[in-house]
């Protein structure tokens, strides 16, 4: 107690210095903290950039890329699927629903997705579902639905006019301009690939693509047989009515005989993905460690300068009895309540931060800060700081008890 | 068995680290209730010699008797426990921890030691009593940083003598006040000293002041290894006990 007591007083009637070394710590602290919170979320924003759906299904390709371009709209599709091939899966026992996506078309570098009207009743991000601003699906042949920032980019609203392009570049020659659009509905921001795409109905896109052939423009891409029934699709989203049957299902679609195909559960590839670009996290972390590094360097000097000054108070202290332990501890003890503080002030920082900056956070960037109870990462993190101050706390405290015997009760001044 | 000898020092060598010893002193002898004075000029070892007896430091060779208790036998962590029990130490000047107020000041034997607690009854009433007969009773409330050199050194006694300390130990305690408040400071020290019934053992360089003391020891004469008239070891002991 009587420690506890003479570090606290000790600390207090060098409130200057200890707020600094506190607010010193408890900056890399929230720094941290701060990292670990947006790394989680930033996680699992990516997470949950597709929900709900079990099996994405393409043609025949590598995994990461049916999920760029089936989910991220980036890369190009691995293939076409046949419309008979679809329908033959869609009908499979273990299918509750399937969406189909034809992929292959864009508008000022937006892609166009061709889908039914089960792509907005089904497709879920963050547990959410697609909603509308403005407007809603496109319900004829001759309508797309938007995404937010298409509309915010190019100033479209319901009822706009939009003349979609062959082929995925920003800037194409070969423009359907015999078939224009019409805008039908605004997609309320998502914070996903959604918010950067347009959607058409399939029937929208054959009748665009044949309208075309039948003016004499342009035929980019495969050639389709616009009289042989509907155009094949590049992938499709299923939806099982067991979990359980996920991994069977996808092992039979793997092994499909009459057209090779790639079934992907999307959760899965989102993982083995974000391991890949998720290694920017660790330098992150390297970097907030350094900072705290300096942070507790920085309170070992603030101790270990203060000492020279208060090597009479060790004398004196010594003198009344204490023995060169007590010195030791209360050093010791001084950066323990230093770091602990930090530690506290940095934590109430992050949560403070978090408590005012998660609204405009995610409004702004989609990114979901949860607030949380410290997780065992956190809490690791606490304990470290705290540690490894206290720790260092032994640096001056050792040049003290060094002092304290050889000085005796006359300190070399 | 109590002996009637409050310090007894016999053949007793002490050097820093591997150096040359600084203090050879065959035998010194304080009784019980004695005022004593040290005369000693710098460089005649009286901080080593006083750091032995407050078991600070522990001797080369020979044994250091404290109030019967052995300290040259004792480890460091018993000789603190002892200090803490029975020695009130005043030192030339800067007595006092600077972020605790004068009554915390006076108080803090009584917090580390359970002896000095008990004999002082209540810690906080015998600092008031001590701090009015010291004349320094309006000041314990107050931060030690706002009193004058010879309040604070008046602070220093209050400290040694609360719990009642068999054995006072003073380093130059005057040496950093002028004339007038020196004689008021030694008043008020003998008089705390006799009602508190200690040792009273007072080092000092200015020999004007031993004829108030029972006696005066030489400790130039006392230690073999002093250093007067010897300017080499003189420079030694000189930094090593500045």
């Amino acid at each position: 107690m009587l420690l506890v007591a003479l570090a606290w007083r000790s600390l207090r009637n060098r409130a200057l210095l200890s707020v600094l070394t506190v607010l010193s710590i408890a900056l890399s602290v929230a720094l941290l903290l701060g990292i670990e919170q947006v790394r989680v979320g930033v996680r699992e924003s990516f997470a949950g950039t597709i929900k709900g759906t079990d099996l994405i299904v393409g043609a025949r390709g590598g995994t990461t890329q049916v999920l760029l371009s089936t989910v991220f709209g980036m890369s190009a599709p691995t293939g076409s699927v046949s419309w008979a091939t679809y329908e033959r899966w869609a009908a499979h026992p273990a299918v509750k629903w399937a969406v189909p996506y034809a992929l292959g078309d864009a508008h000022r570098g937006f892609r166009v997705i061709g889908t039914t009207a089960a792509f907005f009743e089904r497709y879920r991000f963050r547990d959410r579902t697609v909603t509308f601003v403005a407007g809603g699906p496109p319900t004829t042949d001759a309508e797309v639905a938007i995404g937010a920032n298409v509309a915010e980019r190019l100033g479209y609203a319901v009822g706009s006019e939009v003349v979609l392009a062959h082929g995925l570049a920003a800037v194409s020659f070969a423009e359907h301009g015999a078939h224009p659009f019409r805008v039908s509905g605004v997609i309320a921001k998502t914070f996903t690939p959604i918010d950067r795409a347009l959607y058409a109905t399939l029937e929208g896109l054959t009748v665009m693509h044949e309208a075309e052939a039948a003016s004499g423009g342009l035929m980019m891409g495969p050639p389709t047989a616009p009289t042989t029934g509907p155009a094949p699709i590049t992938a499709f989203l299923v939806g099982t009515k067991n979990r359980f049957e996920t991994l069977q299902l996808q092992r039979e679609l793997n092994e499909d005989r009459t057209e090779p195909l790639t079934a992907i559960i999307p959760g899965v590839a989102l993982a083995q993905l974000w391991q890949t670009i998720g290694s920017a996290e660790v330098g992150l972390r390297v970097v907030a460690l350094l900072t705290l590094l300096v942070g507790i360097l920085g309170m070992c000097v603030a101790l270990y300068a203060s000492l020279e000054a208060r090597r009479r108070e060790m004398a004196v202290l010594r003198a009344i009895g204490a023995g060169p332990r007590t010195i030791v501890g209360l050093l010791v003890l001084e950066s323990a309540l230093l770091s602990l503080a930090g530690a506290l002030a940095g934590t109430a920082l992050v949560y403070g931060g978090l408590a005012v900056a998660r609204g405009p956070v995610e409004a702004r960037f989609g990114l979901a800060l949860q607030s949380h109870a410290l997780t065992s990462v956190e809490w690791g993190i606490l304990a470290l700081v705290v540690g490894a101050g206290t720790l260092v706390g032994l640096v001056p405290a050792w040049r003290a008890y060094r002092a304290s015997l050889a000085d005796g009760l006359a300190p070399k001044l | 068995m109590t002996s009637t000898a409050a310090i007894a020092i016999a053949g007793v060598t002490f050097g820093y680290g591997a150096g040359r010893s600084v203090l050879d002193v065959p035998t010194l002898e304080v009784h019980r209730g004695e005022r004593v004075f040290l005369h000693g000029p710098s460089g005649s070892g009286k901080t080593t010699l006083l750091g032995l007896i407050a078991g600070v430091l522990a001797p080369r060779t020979g044994e250091v008797t404290v109030l019967d208790a052995p300290l040259h036998t004792m480890s460091g962590a018993a000789r603190d426990r002892f200090r803490a029990a029975h020695l009130g130490y005043v030192f030339q000047m800067f007595n006092l921890i600077p972020y605790l107020s004068v009554r915390e000041n006076i108080t803090l034997p009584c917090r580390l030691s359970a002896a000095r607690r008990e004999r002082a009854g209540d810690p906080a009433a015998a600092a008031a009593r001590l701090a009015d007969a010291l004349e320094i009773g309006p000041l314990l409330s107050r931060p030690v940083t706002e009193l004058s050199v010879g309040q604070q050194q008046r602070v220093a006694v209050a400290r040694a003598l609360i719990g009642a300390p068999a054995l006072v130990v003073c380093d130059e305690p005057t040496s950093a006040l002028d004339a007038d408040r020196r004689d008021r400071f030694l008043e008020l020290l003998f008089t705390q000293v006799t009602a508190a019934g200690s040792t009273l053992l007072f080092v000092s360089h200015d020999l004007g002041l031993a004829a108030r003391f029972d006696r005066t020891l030489a400790l130039g004469a006392l230690n073999r290894a002093a250093a007067v008239g010897d300017p080499d070891a003189a420079t030694t002991a000189t930094t090593s006990a500045a």
